[in-house]
């Protein structure tokens, strides 16, 4: 069964998303990095989009389910790599992606969880 | 005998003399422009049109210039009239093209068809509305042509008109002028992005002092541009909130949400410079008059 | 189908921006004629008028129809499990929209971008 490799980044995870996401992918990538964040006690998950050229609502649902996920689990979550066109046409659409952090790559998104995770401690 | 008949055979008979007395018509015209057209190129229109109006004559089918017989010539006569918009021709200079032709071919048909009065005027009438429909064809291609070429324009505008600046490092500059349609808006939003990617930059300040109203639709059209910035990784100040928008703003109900507003470029600046970690000290200086300002 | 729509676009001469709209809410359509109806067939058509080019994308489904379409179009509906932003969405990113649909008479619905 294909599965999505999550990545660990120091104390955060990274999540690289490249394919066509399915139901079944997505239920089985929100089941594994939750456990994931359980095990390693991460802080921050990163969710790289930058190899997608296209981000419908069951993408954005996703990528909100996990988000809240992560933050019951206190961790912060940043969508990093959204291409200009995926930004303009989920405006459009309407996703309502408030709340969510973003970055503009994963160099970036790591310097943001950082700040973020001084604030609270 | 089929319609159209006899004006096919005066064609075929007087072809050249049909051409040449035309080519003089056009050239003798009030209308024509030498400067725009040359004799060469002018033969060569008329001997293609003269061709392709014989072969669609012959189909018999004089009713509807709509029709397949009749594309030969439709095409024809559209490209001429395009590039004679193009050039600089007016609408009545570029219809004279078919319309020029009838003395000369009339003449002929009368010639031909010498005591029958009846016949030359079923044929002159059929042949002269199919002519009137081909020169009512040059003005709709013309007009299209122009209404290109104005569509081209209204876009080269719009690009030209939505400059993003790089004010400093990680900080962006975005003037509007004038009105924000959902046109606009799109441009303003793909170029903004586009600079974001590039530059990597974090504060994008959007100046609107250019703007003269705001809405409820330009608010809601500043504050996509505003969603889609921060889905980027960067955030908007919004600066040049004159007075009455202000008012306007609050009138209307229109909630800008977290966005930050300020009513000077300057301010939006220095909010700019604070958040992306650089402040700005004046030194002293030996002359009060010259002063200097280092961004540490 | 996304490919073959991209491809299709990009002849069309659509810029970046208009065919990610146009691929996006074709893949909110799909979805809901899947998840909804039970699956479905998608047909798209290169259209013109006058000189303006465009495609128009037709997703039927012969699944359980849709009883209240104005609610159907309202954001945050839903019979599923989604954010119910399927087809206000395609109405939104798409430059003419259409859907017919009964209760047990499968829907209909049409998309149209024009360059």
């Amino acid at each position: 069964m294909e599965r999505i490799p999550i990545l660990k980044m120091g104390t955060f995870l990274l999540v690289t998303i490249q394919v066509d996401m399915h139901d079944k992918l997505a239920s089985t990538l929100q089941d594994d990095l939750t456990a994931q964040i359980a095990k390693q006690r991460s802080r921050g998950v990163l969710i790289d989009i930058s190899a997608l050229d296209v981000v419908d609502s069951f993408i954005g649902r996703m990528i909100a389910n996990i988000s809240a996920m992560a933050r019951v689990l206190d961790a912060e979550t940043v969508v990093v790599g959204m291409q200009p066109a995926v930004a303009i046409t989920l405006v459009e659409l309407g996703l309502p992606l408030d709340g969510i952090h973003t970055a503009l790559n994963v160099e970036r998104g790591m310097a943001l969880l950082h700040s973020r995770l001084e604030l609270h401690v | 005998m089929p319609r159209g008949s006899h004006i096919i055979s005066v064609l075929k008979v007087h072809e050249v003399a049909i051409l040449a007395d035309w080519i003089k018509e056009q050239l003798s015209g009030v209308t024509l422009r030498p400067d725009l057209l040359n004799e060469a190129t002018l033969r060569d229109e008329s001997r293609a049109f003269l061709n392709e109006f014989r072969k669609a004559m012959q189909s018999g089918l004089l009713d509807d210039i709509k029709g397949d017989s009749w594309k030969g010539v439709r095409d024809m006569v559209t490209a001429l009239s395009r590039s004679r918009a193009l050039a600089g021709f007016t609408p009545s200079e570029t219809a004279t093209f078919v319309l020029s032709l009838k003395p000369s071919l009339f003449l002929r048909l009368r010639i031909e068809l010498k005591g029958d009065a009846e016949a030359f005027a079923d044929e002159f009438w059929q042949c002269s509305v199919v002519l009137d429909k081909l020169a009512l064809l040059t003005m709709e291609a013309y007009q299209q042509s122009r209404e290109e070429v104005i569509g081209r324009q209204q876009s080269d505008l719009l690009d030209l008109s939505t400059p993003v600046v790089e004010l400093w490092e990680d900080v962006l500059a975005l003037p509007l002028v004038g009105t924000l349609d959902s046109a606009r808006t799109q441009i303003v939003m793909e170029s903004l992005l586009k600079k974001i990617v590039d530059t990597g930059a974090t504060i994008a300040i959007i100046d609107i002092t250019g703007v003269p109203t705001v809405d409820t639709l330009v608010a809601q059209h500043l504050l996509k541009t505003v969603a889609a910035t921060r889905l980027m990784g960067a955030d908007c100040i919004i600066s040049g909130i004159r007075p009455q928008i202000a008012q306007t703003i609050v009138h209307l109900g229109v909630d800008l949400g977290t966005v930050v507003t300020k009513a000077t470029l300057a301010d939006a600046f220095r909010v700019a410079l604070a958040r992306t970690g650089c402040r700005v000290e004046r030194l002293k200086a030996e002359r009060p008059a010259a002063e200097t300002a280092e961004v540490h | 189908m996304r490919h073959a729509l991209r491809e299709q676009s990009v002849s069309i001469g659509f810029s970046l921006v208009e065919q990610t709209k146009l691929v996006t809410a074709a893949s909110e359509l799909g979805r809901n004629a899947v998840i909804h109806g039970g699956g479905g067939a998608v047909t798209v058509v290169q259209v013109a008028e006058g000189p303006r080019r465009g495609l128009r994308l037709v997703f039927a489904d012969q699944g359980p129809g849709i009883a209240d379409i104005a609610l159907a179009l309202k954001d945050g509906y839903s019979t599923g499990a989604g954010l119910g932003l399927g087809l206000g969405g395609a109405k939104r990113l798409s430059n003419e929209f259409s859907i017919e649909s009964r209760p047990g008479a499968g829907t209909r619905v049409t998309i149209a971008r024009w360059k």
